[in-house]
């Protein structure tokens, strides 16, 4: 019998940590992910597995702590919601140039600014785009329920120590809030890898192992890019993660992502329910995102509407997508106001079929 | 050919294996280089090479990965005491140090800096105040004097509008994480004996898991302070030290 | 069977607990749920309330705009809520507070007085169990049983003594309930 739970998207998330072996996490209080490290410190899962759970004295501080425990070859992680996940591009940006894996989870409000506590989808660009300085990415994945938050922990660990690069669960309050049932993995043993690019101490006879994202020499630097684009490359020939609904038949699409793409469904169930044959496609992988298969779909229909909590961020990866093959408009309520499915279904209409 | 003239027999001093071949890039008479020697040395004679991991900053010492021996990170600005306890945590039994500017502990990681020791981090961090950014090319760092010259204080440090030099050696003496507090210095033989035994002593209580052991070495940067090497000493001695004195600031009861 | 549920009331009232119990005994009895709180700053001690949806299917959206019933347990709420009700629809109100009647004629609407019921039997904690029971008489989805069985896993151990009083609470509210307007 698999053990079902009615659970928080973020509780969720905590568990699975533990469950999936992670060494440490370091994290900052903020709403609304405040209740990962609360349940975390609640769990104290030093006893269960031996797992290091730090409240840090700041957003960058935490996400310099899982630069120095990625760094010795451990499963970090750390979490938090858009501002201070503004706070931590600097150090994600050191992690995938000293090519680290670790996971982060952004459980993201509306902004600019301190912004709302309101769930939100605001943070699509600096997820996808790499986020702070320097040519990197952060692979991306958008949970559209808190099952699939909790698969995400467990797949992201696998993906950021495939490609030693951070992956980023891109949720937001909606998912982080509410309660669903869901399936938990069972308790993975924390692994205890003695990994050749990790610090671990220097070894008889070898050499002593650096982490670090300098270079001196731009040629060097170079290098470096070329292998991480390389690598990139790789990323996007085979983790693109998505899911189809309705689009066999369909004349219009619907592109949605994470929550967003549940509320997107309902508003598909309307349509279809008026006649209106349409589909919907949720990117699953925000970063790679599934260019190929949304120019397929996209030639197929007479236009798709990128809906989003946002004022138009991921319609432009469609719009890339698609290459101008069919009419890409965007729908968007932002700010930490959620879209209902009655505003959805009249935006397919008046800017999509009637526009 | 020339004759070898170093015989075994008559070898006084020998660089300990815990730096590396790797010629130092720091500028003649600074004070890194000595520092470095005295740390290496003491991870040597605790035979704990194997099971040091040591972080490195932004700043004159960036490159200190280079020359120490040790498996090592490279931090980002400020941020090296966070790094060390991400390795710290996991990694208890081993010798974590940091080894920082004052451009990187005491202004841009300042509470980095205040937390660790305050949460009592079983870390070493090696503090080097020599009054100046020295990697920029000799901007104000948050210990440079009142009325000392910097190329963003060129007429000297107004206090009135640049504010105070930052003693943090003594603010972190203060805090119950930090087990051993120490000001020394590396420009004389005694003080480089001082400074060594220091550092010896902060690993000790490492291994007995008393808490940070915080070691600042007031330094001298010649080519920021544009003095000869023997003159940059004298005015340390003149004017470093009246405000930054030696000697222990906290010492375990 | 899909039920929208919308729970609004006070702080304190046991809103957001109201839903998860209905969830929780959704999911004993094999059902797709999701449960959805209001998380502004309003749940610092104003109003509370959540979104609980139990249904044969999976669900799309755990947010919505109009619900196949609400249950208010204050003025405010209800001045919220009242019409996101579909037509059709059931509101269920509390009577203690409410200053005034609802004004739908288009939807089914019941009173409980769940708040002076508790007081009589002596423990105002139970005051949303006895409008769970009231609900559950207006609308058996779900069986007694596994809302017994969702309320062991919502309650702390510590607490699994309570749940005869519980029990009670929610046959109680089945009794009381009354319907004000039947379509």
């Amino acid at each position: 019998m698999k053990e079902l739970r009615l659970m928080k998207g973020n509780e969720a998330l905590a568990e699975a940590a533990i469950r999936a072996g992670t060494d440490a996490y370091f994290g900052y209080p903020i709403t609304p992910q405040s209740e990962i490290i609360e349940y975390l410190m609640h769990e104290n899962p030093v006893d269960r597995t031996g797992m290091v759970v730090l409240q840090a004295e700041s957003e960058i501080a935490a996400i310099n702590m899982v630069y120095g425990a990625a760094a010795c070859g451990k499963k970090a992680m750390t979490s938090s919601s858009s501002p201070g996940i503004s706070l931590k591009q600097e150090g994600l940006s050191y992690i995938a140039g000293a090519e680290l894996p670790c996971l982060v989870a952004n459980i993201v409000r509306g902004g600019p600014g301190l912004g709302t506590i309101q769930p939100s989808q605001s943070d699509y660009f600096q997820a996808v785009k790499g986020g702070g300085h320097g040519d990197y990415k952060l692979i991306v994945l958008a949970p559209a329920t808190v099952q699939e938050t909790v698969d995400f922990v467990k797949l992201g660990y696998e993906l950021a120590f495939k490609y030693r690069n951070p992956v980023m669960i891109l949720s937001d309050g909606i998912i982080g809030q509410m309660m669903e049932k869901v399936e938990l993995f069972e308790q993975m043993p924390r692994e205890n890898k003695d990994y050749d690019w990790a610090t671990t101490g220097k070894k008889p006879g070898k050499d002593s192992v650096i982490v670090t994202s300098l270079q001196l020499k731009s040629e060097d630097q170079e290098k470096v890019n070329l292998r991480l684009q390389e690598k990139y490359r790789e990323i996007e020939k085979n983790e693109v993660m998505y899911e189809t609904y309705d689009c066999e038949d369909a004349e219009y699409l619907f592109a949605a992502f994470g929550s967003c793409a549940r509320i997107t469904r309902k508003a598909m169930e309307m349509a279809r329910k008026k006649g209106i044959k349409v589909g919907l496609v949720r990117p699953i992988s925000l970063y790679p995102f599934p260019t190929d298969a949304i120019y397929e779909l996209g030639s197929k229909v007479k236009g798709i509407l990128s809906v989003e909590m946002n004022a138009g961020q991921m319609v432009e990866d469609v719009k890339l997508a698609v290459n101008g093959k069919t009419k890409v408009e965007h729908f968007g309520r932002f700010g930490g106001v959620i879209p209902s499915p009655e505003e959805i279904l009249n935006a397919l209409e008046t800017k999509i079929i009637g526009g | 050919m020339s004759e070898n003239l170093t015989k075994p027999e008559n070898q006084v001093y020998k660089k300990t294996d815990v730096l590396t071949d790797k010629v130092m890039h720091y500028c003649p008479g600074c004070g890194h280089g000595t520092a470095h020697r005295m740390l290496a040395e003491v991870i040597d004679e605790l035979g704990v090479q194997e099971e040091t991991i040591g972080v490195a900053p932004v700043g004159c010492s960036v490159l200190a990965y280079y020359y120490f021996d040790v498996d090592m990170q490279e931090a980002a600005h400020g941020r090296a005491t966070a790094v060390a306890t991400g390795i710290k945590r996991v990694f208890p039994e081993k010798y974590v140090f940091t080894y920082q500017g004052d451009g990187d502990l005491a202004a841009i990681g300042t509470a980095e800096t205040i937390h660790a020791c305050n949460r009592g981090e079983n870390i070493l961090i090696v503090f080097i105040n020599n009054g100046i950014y020295g990697m920029t090319g000799g901007q104000m760092a948050p210990t440079t004097l009142p009325g000392m010259k910097s190329s963003t204080s060129p007429r000297g440090r107004e206090v009135e509008t640049m504010g105070n030099p930052l003693k943090i050696t003594e603010m972190v003496a203060t805090l119950p994480g930090t087990h051993f507090v120490t000001r020394q210095a590396v420009h004389t033989p005694a003080n480089v004996r001082k400074t060594k035994r220091a550092l010896k002593k902060a690993l000790e209580y490492q291994k007995e898991n008393k808490g940070t052991c915080f070691v600042e070495i007031v330094s001298n940067c010649p080519s920021g302070w544009k003095m000869t090497p023997v003159q940059s000493n004298k005015w340390m001695e003149e004017n470093m030290f009246p405000f930054y004195p030696l000697g222990d600031i906290k010492v375990p009861q | 069977m899909t039920e929208e549920i919308i729970i609004a009331g006070f702080g304190g009232q046991g809103v957001l607990s109201m839903g998860q119990i209905l969830c929780y005994s959704g999911v004993m009895q094999n059902k797709e749920v999701s449960w959805m709180p209001s998380y502004g700053p309003e749940m610092r001690g104003g109003t509370a309330n959540c979104t609980a949806i139990i249904s044969d299917d999976m669900i799309s959206s755990p947010v919505l705009n109009e619900f196949d019933t609400a249950i208010v347990l204050n003025q405010p709420s209800m001045d919220k809520f009242e019409d996101s009700v579909k037509p059709g629809g059931l509101l269920i109100y509390e009577r203690n507070g409410m200053t005034r009647k609802p004004k739908r004629t288009d939807i089914n609407i019941c009173a409980i007085e769940a708040y002076d019921t508790s007081v009589k039997m002596n423990n105002t904690k139970i005051f949303n169990m006895i409008v769970v029971g009231g609900f559950l008489k207006i609308k058996p989805i779900l069986e007694l049983d596994n809302v017994l069985k969702g309320l062991k896993k919502v309650l702390p151990e510590r607490y699994h003594k309570l749940i005869p009083l519980n029990e009670e609470a929610i046959k109680k509210g089945m009794e009381i309930i009354e319907v004000e307007h039947k379509l």
